[in-house]
């Protein structure tokens, strides 16, 4: 076994497994990218129905019904231009309230109804309301342009 | 030989490729929380005062002349960065300077205010924080300027610093008077 | 005034460690020994003021002092002791001071251990560690001073955030820093050796332990953070390929690669230039990690308040460390003197297959991780990549890993006679496939991953046991002669076994806690009871109560299986008043082959409570596994050929003598 061989080999090795890797990546890409709307961007872009997407805003105030079976939920999800009506199905994050931000994962329906199988509140290393978090982030930085 | 060296060379190149992109990140926001008022009118709201001893705020006393509107609370640390700033803009009575006292109990933000001065001409209380949600705020302490139409023309979110009042808020407000 | 004397110490260790990154380099490449040894000298003082600091801060947390800005922002006078100490590196300036403090004391011990390595060697070394020192500490007094005062002071503070008042999570930052750090020790092995243009078996045996100690402390602080999100986020799982926890997964994958690969550099003295590019990729990828955490260009569920002032900080921190670097790589390696030849079929080779299959599954979880920025730097959009990209990816990867970690141990160097293993290779295979046709058989319907994934778990541990029986020539010797051999098998190899025999228990784990857990989600009344996978849980409903520093819904179960099995479930839903913010603590009950999980959710308005449970078979064996892994660490930590800087440099195989000085010049 010379050397030269040796190093063939690995390579040979090396280049399969590149490819391998590659083409599992491609294709666990192709399903699984989940883009990130806004509510106003949902209102203004036609959004396939059933396609996996995530929302992210506020939680409207006085959006929020709880359904008789006590484990569907009903809430708006706002930017303050536009919102989506949600529906979901099971136990919200302790950290949901009305007013908070959220961001929730799922489908559109035809009516342009969003069914979320998941609702993520932000939570933070900053304890208190995680706004004030958001705050000192930006503090000296932030120039308010609504960006 | 050459390949041979092209291959030691390819970790750094890589690293290279993705320090461009995260250059570029640093410059994007990925936060996902809207606020989108900017020059747009302020919207409606009618706050009760803090206590007796202050004046209540509506959107309605926002129009007229330019002015600041600092929200605020006393559970706030930046915000306590920011109050001596506050004051002294106060004295020097070169805008009109209101709050909002957000999420917040009255006792709480008297105490604060007994503590530290009230540099503000009327104060809101907006205990469950309808009007912040409504004004978009997401974090306190936020700064809105106001023009004399009662349009929100500039929002500065967190504590003010001395330099961020003489660069960008004071000038504003002159121009915003002219 | 405490305070601002750790403050002092703060800026005088960053004053200190500038000269130890300096003086020392400039000693060792004139050989002058006195700048050399200053390199000692400063590591110790440097240490002594970090620690300083550090029980500065410490003190500021333990008395309440809320004149600190730090403090106030994350403490709070009604919060336990426990939690005031923790909340020291429960929030990013504090975590910095833990960082500095961790590195230092790695260059401690280096200093401690180190007695016999080259003094050029140490120097260097000692010289890189202090480098990175700087950039941390200055990163620390520049853009995030701890000890920033603020005044008037408030009159109490706002605490630690409810999630993270847990023992877990109290514990998983301080070894997670120590898994991170530990392997800036073998960066600066790596960076050294290329300055020295000397790489050689002698620098692999230094470098292994070093590697070793980052390991197994990054493994248990990656397993504590899942065991947290397991039990504190009360969603039954257990890894969500969140970003913040890539950020300790990659540095994982690159230094399990090392470890492997350090073995071939030292006993074959091959794969040497990959070796080093191992212990640079490894600590890059932490301080990698650490960035996309603190920077906020990656939004996750529990990232750290960011600061794109930190972010460019860190950034071009990174560019000097991890650039610099890996262009010192590019022009130092490809000098370095091929070593020791082997077939395919060797001990080596099985080595560099594991080493690419572990560098791929990195690479993939790097991909992953950093796409959603990507595609946002080049304005396609904002998107996110969830666990389905990655357990596509995943698990084709490790499948093959854990087979050839299962054949690849019983490989001899250089050439392997395959025929030789089959015998041994028959017997995991029938063991293989008996446990599979009974998982087939338990668990017929959904069977084919999970089965399949227990037959890998199988075999590995089979193959694990069975070379230790043949080792000890178990119930063919005398039990006393068993034993004999038992107690002279080396420490190391017993360190592989249990790491070995710790893959397997996770893999069974994660394999059939993500196939056979039953969920149930409902609303249930007082009195009300349901059955989820032959337990009968029955509910007493809620009732209030105060904790030290919370009020809390405790809800109540009584799960019965039989007339023999009744265990009590508590699930707790707590609510912080300081900070206005709700926890859930799911209760959990562990048994040895599974976990019964209950959650309490809100109340329906009509008497109900949503309450969810879980049946996790196999759960508890995924940080068991990950604890024995970390035990096979120290094992072979123990070893006494490993033990920190025991090695003394051979002299029988220098390099050639005008080789090193073309390269050292």
């Amino acid at each position: 076994m010379t050397r030269k061989k040796r190093r063939l080999y690995v390579l040979l090795v090396a280049a399969v497994l590149l490819g391998g890797a590659t083409a599992l990546v491609i294709g666990a890409f192709r399903g699984n990218l989940v883009f990130f709307f806004s509510p106003t961007e949902i209102f203004e872009k036609s959004v396939e129905p059933g396609q996996r997407i995530r929302v992210g805003g506020l939680v409207e105030e006085d959006s929020v019904v709880h359904d008789a079976d006590g484990l569907t939920v009903h809430f708006r999800v706002t930017d303050l231009s536009h919102a989506v009506m949600v529906t979901y199905r099971g136990i919200l994050p302790s950290l949901f309230r009305e007013g908070q931000g959220v961001v929730i994962q799922g489908r559109l329906d035809e009516t342009a109804h969003f069914i979320a199988d998941e609702v993520m509140a932000k939570h933070d290393e900053n304890y208190m309301p995680p706004e004030v978090a958001e705050a000192l982030k930006k503090s000296g930085q932030w120039k308010g342009d609504d960006e | 030989m050459n390949s041979r060296r092209l291959f030691f060379l390819l970790p750094v190149i890589v690293f290279g490729v993705l320090c461009a992109f995260f250059l570029r990140g640093l410059s994007l926001d990925p936060s996902t929380v809207p606020t989108a008022l900017a020059d747009k009118p302020v919207p409606f709201f009618d706050l009760p005062p803090l206590d007796d001893e202050t004046i209540a705020l509506a959107s309605s006393d926002l129009v007229g002349e330019v002015a600041l509107v600092n929200v605020f609370a006393s559970w706030c640390l930046p915000c306590r960065v920011e109050h001596p700033l506050l004051m002294e803009l106060a004295v020097t009575g070169k805008v009109a300077l209101h709050g909002v006292n957000y999420k917040d109990k009255p006792e709480d933000a008297r105490a604060w205010l007994d503590e530290l001065g009230d540099p503000f001409l009327r104060i809101g209380a907006d205990r469950d924080g309808r009007v912040g949600i409504d004004l978009g705020v997401y974090g306190v302490p936020e700064t809105f300027v106001v023009d004399r139409t009662g349009r929100i023309r500039y929002k500065h979110v967190g504590p003010i610093s001395q330099s961020d009042l003489e660069k960008y808020l004071l000038p504003l407000v002159e121009k915003l008077r002219q | 005034m405490i305070v601002e004397i750790g403050h002092i110490a703060l800026i005088m260790a960053l004053a200190v460690a500038l000269v130890q990154a300096v003086v020392p380099m400039i000693g060792a490449s004139r050989g002058d020994g006195r700048l050399m040894a200053l390199a000692s000298t400063a590591a110790g003082i440097q240490w002594l003021f970090i620690v300083i600091a550090f029980l500065a801060l410490m003190n500021a947390y333990i008395t309440s002092d809320f004149s600190v800005f730090n403090v106030a922002s994350n403490s709070h006078s009604a919060k336990p002791i426990l939690y005031k100490i923790a909340g020291v590196w429960g929030n990013h300036e504090g975590s910095l001071v833990l960082w500095v403090l961790i590195l230092a004391t790695f260059g401690g011990a280096i200093v401690l251990f180190g007695g016999n390595l080259p003094p050029a060697l140490r120097a260097r070394v000692l010289s890189v560690q202090a480098l990175i020192a700087v950039g941390f500490l200055s990163f620390s007094l520049f853009t995030s001073n701890p000890f920033q005062r603020v005044s008037p002071a408030p009159l109490d503070g706002n605490g630690l955030n409810p999630l993270l008042q847990d023992p877990g999570l109290a514990f998983h930052p301080p070894f997670l820093y120590l898994g991170y750090v530990g392997f800036s020790v073998a960066f600066a092995f790596a960076v050294a050796a290329l300055i020295e243009g000397r790489v050689d078996a002698a620098w692999a045996r230094w470098v292994r332990p070093w590697a070793l100690i980052a390991w197994s402390f990054l493994t248990v602080g990656i397993a504590l953070g899942s065991w947290w999100a397991y039990y504190e986020l009360g969603w039954g799982g257990w890894w969500f390929w969140d970003p913040v926890e890539n950020a300790s997964f990659m540095p994982w994958l690159a230094g399990t690669a090392l470890l492997h690969s350090a073995i071939v550099c030292e006993k074959r003295d091959a794969l040497k230039a990959w070796t080093i590019l191992l212990a640079i990729v490894a600590f890059s990828l932490s301080l990698l990690g650490t960035f996309l955490v603190r920077s906020g260009v990656l939004t996750s569920v529990h990232a750290f308040a960011t600061d794109p002032a930190r972010g460019v900080f860190i950034l071009g921190f990174l560019v000097v460390v991890v650039g610099g670097s890996l262009a010192l790589f590019a022009i130092r390696a490809p000098r370095l003197k091929a070593g020791g030849l082997f077939a395919p079929v060797s001990r080596e080779g099985g080595i560099v297959l594991n080493n690419l299959l572990f560098s791929a599954a990195a690479a993939t979880v790097l991909l992953g991780t950093l796409y959603p920025l990507f595609i946002d730097a080049l304005g396609a959009g904002k998107v996110s990549v969830g666990p389905p990209y990655f357990n596509t990816v995943f698990v084709p990867l490790m499948s093959p890993l854990v087979v050839l970690a299962g054949i690849a141990p019983m490989l001899s160097w250089k050439r392997a006679d395959l025929g030789g293993i089959v015998d041994r290779l028959k017997i995991i295979a029938a063991l293989t496939a008996l446990v599979l046709v009974w998982t087939v058989y338990q668990v017929w319907g959904n069977a084919v991953f999970g089965a399949f994934g227990i037959a890998l778990s199988a075999w590995l541990a089979s193959s694990v046991l069975l070379d230790w029986a043949l080792r000890i020539r178990l119930f063919r010797a005398s039990p006393l002669d068993s034993m004999r051999r038992a107690m002279r098998i080396p420490r190391a190899a017993y360190g592989m076994n249990f790491a070995h025999f710790g893959v397997a228990l996770l893999v069974a784990g994660v394999t059939a806690s993500s196939a056979w857990r039953t969920e149930s989600l409902q609303v249930m009344r007082e009195g009300e009871s349901i059955s989820v996978a032959g337990f009968e849980f029955l509910f007493h409903g809620v009732d209030r109560a105060e904790g030290p520093n919370y009020a809390v819904d405790r809800g109540h179960f009584t799960v019965t299986r039989g007339a023999k099995f009744t265990v009590e479930l508590w699930p707790e839903n707590r609510f912080y008043p300081v900070q206005q913010q709700p926890t859930t603590e799911a209760a959990i009950h562990t048994m040895w082959n599974a976990d019964l999980y209950a959650v309490v959710g809100d109340p329906d308005g009509n008497g109900g409570w949503a309450t969810r449970i879980y049946y996790n078979p196999l759960v508890p064996w995924i940080w068991l596994g990950a604890l024995v892994m970390a035990l096979g660490g120290a094992v072979s930590l123990s070893d006494r050929r490993h033990r920190v800087g025991a090695p003394k440099r051979s002299q029988s195989t220098p390099m050639p003598r005008h080789a090193a000085a073309d390269i050292v010049r």
